[in-house]
């Protein structure tokens, strides 16, 4: 075929033709390939040493692969009193995060009002404070009122600083949901917030999905917070206790720190793979970036 | 008339109230009590906890003269400009333009090894990361196998050490932005662009870095401030050291106010840096508004 010809049938049918895709995508495959086994070295070790009741630092294949290390620390004290402790913060946290964000998202894209913007887009500057440079202060507050070491007012800080960024994907979410269903209902004589309840939140069931998983994984995965604020070894989360066990009690066994580490992390593993099969890949994104 | 139903319309925003709560508690509030407490000589334990004095400017006046501060500043813009700015912001580019020409399973699979660095916990991130890097870890046996002699990189290189990690953690979110942004580029003006002759790079300069251009500004501004607030990952792979070596601000106020108890130091260095948020804050918000224009 000549250039011509190629031309010609490029805008025949508006798309270059396979074949020369295929031929272009070569070196693109074994470039990315070569930068995907980049990001999955760090992951090796963690793997083999979990299978490996001599691991150490190294990465090496073990040589008898076996399941000692996750029976290991399959107990009470050691896993599922820390994992319960992440469940019981992530899922308060979630909660309270998303019941505020629903109530704050319906006014405000509902009802036009003088005050919606600036309340948005101030809230919108909150989700760039640095949560590292607030510990200290929000320590230093929790000290005065004596909140510290409580899990309530660890979850309600917790969800304060996920709010931000809830309310701005409810309120998209929202925002597709048309408003002439409520109408309806309004002229039944439903309130706003049984219109809410009855019409909206059932139509944006999957949106109110992505933004609790969203917090979810967000406060699972959180370490500095209740770091801080928890102090009591009974009240620490998985992320806390997997730092203080392994770290401080002298020599590190390294595999059962990376068994912990893969029980602790698949939960959230599961849930991003939920949302992303839902949401299309790049649901944290889509929150932070339709402004 | 007008009365009643600006008042009905003030009930309207009732349902509102929770978040503020919320957020003025616990966001506003540590805010106001960190420029506070900065003027003052708090302290964790001891005297100064209980009755802390107004000290005016003192704190600020130590940060210019400790020799920690300035130095932790300059590691702070070495670590974003390197680790996100650069790292972060033109590795996900690249893999994004790489997939748009990848094949279909190719750039599944590679997208899942760059989001599942992105999706674990913070903590066992850090673990893996300091495994790769530690003496005998992953990368020194690589180095060997290739016949090289590696480093204790944790300890002669950790700014290295910590940039290459937090590239590793971060990249994905940059590569999502990018995805999406690069779907959203028209199919048929890089095609008209290719007919005319125009190269791969003259196509990338002229046609499609200026079509994404407000993708790269927002997600420049989220990748600074995302790596802004880095602590974790520091912590474990260095915990800021050695002596100092790789320690950044979020590092230094957690060291002051809570391993040397200087509450008021250390809120005077976290006020630095949520003035740094602030800032970077309000010109994220300015952008997307001139955006939506």
């Amino acid at each position: 075929m000549t250039t011509a010809q190629q031309a010609a049938r490029r805008t025949a049918n508006g798309r270059v033709p396979s074949k020369e895709r295929r031929q272009a995508s070569a070196p693109a495959d074994a470039a990315l390939l070569l930068i995907g086994a980049c990001f999955l070295l760090p992951l090796l070790w963690l793997v083999f040493a979990s299978l490996d009741t001599n691991a150490g630092y190294q990465t090496q294949l073990p040589a008898t692969a076996s399941l000692t290390n996750f029976a290991a620390v399959l107990t009470p004290e050691l896993l599922l009193r820390p994992l319960w402790n992440s469940l019981l913060l992530s899922g308060g946290t979630a909660t309270v995060t998303l019941a505020a964000a629903v109530l704050a998202a319906y006014p405000l894209s509902r009802f036009q009002s003088r005050f919606n913007k600036p309340f948005l887009y101030s809230i919108l500057c909150g989700t760039c404070l640095p949560i590292t440079a607030i510990m200290v202060p929000v320590y230093g507050l929790f000290v005065q009122l004596r909140l510290l070491d409580s899990m309530p007012s660890t979850v309600l800080f917790m969800a304060a600083t996920a709010l931000p960024m809830a309310i701005w994907m409810t309120k998209n979410f929202m925002d597709t949901v048309p408003v002439s269903l409520e109408e309806a209902a309004w002229m039944d004589g439903a309130s706003g917030l049984t219109a809410l309840r009855s019409v909206v939140l059932p139509l944006m069931r999957q949106g109110l999905g992505v933004v609790f998983i969203f917090v979810f994984i967000q406060t699972w995965g959180n370490f500095f917070v209740p770091f801080i604020l928890l102090l009591s070894p009974s009240k620490q989360p998985a992320s806390v206790s997997i730092f203080s066990f392994f770290g401080q009690h002298g020599a590190i066994a390294y595999g059962q720190l990376a068994a912990f580490s893969i029980l602790y992390s698949v939960p959230v593993l599961f849930l991003y793979v939920l949302v992303a099969r839902g949401a299309g890949g790049s649901f944290a994104v889509s929150g932070a970036l339709k402004g | 008339m007008s009365a009643r139903k600006s008042v009905r319309q003030q009930l309207r925003l009732l349902p509102v109230v929770p978040s503020v709560l919320l957020l003025l508690f616990f966001l506003a509030a540590p805010v106001l009590w960190s420029f506070h407490a900065s003027f003052t000589n708090a302290a964790l334990t001891g005297r100064n906890a209980r009755n802390p004095a107004w000290t005016g400017v003192d704190n600020y006046a130590r940060l210019l003269t400790d020799s920690a501060f300035p130095a932790s500043v300059v590691l702070t813009v070495v670590f974003v400009v390197a680790s996100a700015i650069l790292g972060q912001n033109l590795l996900g580019l690249l893999i994004a333009g790489l997939m748009t020409r990848a094949r279909k399973p190719v750039s599944a699979v590679v997208g899942t090894a760059v989001v599942a660095a992105w999706v674990l916990p913070e903590i066992v991130a850090a673990f893996a990361a300091y495994a790769y890097f530690s003496k005998d870890g992953t990368l020194n046996q690589l180095l060997a196998g290739a016949g090289w002699a590696g480093a204790d990189w944790l300890y002669a290189f950790p700014m290295v050490a910590v940039v290459l990690a937090n590239i590793w953690r971060g990249t994905a979110f940059s590569m999502l932005v990018y995805r999406a942004a690069l779907a959203d580029v028209p199919q048929d003006i890089a095609e008209a662009a290719l007919m005319d002759g125009a190269s791969g790079g003259q196509r990338l300069v002229f046609i499609t870095l200026p079509l994404i251009r407000s993708s790269i500004a927002t997600n420049l501004m989220l990748v600074t401030l995302q790596t802004l607030a880095v602590f974790t990952l520091i912590w474990v792979m260095t915990t800021g050291g050695p002596s100092n070596a790789s320690t950044t601000l979020p590092v230094l106020a957690y060291q002051e106010a809570f391993k040397f108890g200087d509450i008021g130091y250390g809120t005077a260095i976290a006020s630095v840096l949520i003035v740094l948020g602030l800032v970077f804050g309000i010109a994220y918000v300015r952008l997307l508004k001139g955006d939506n224009r």
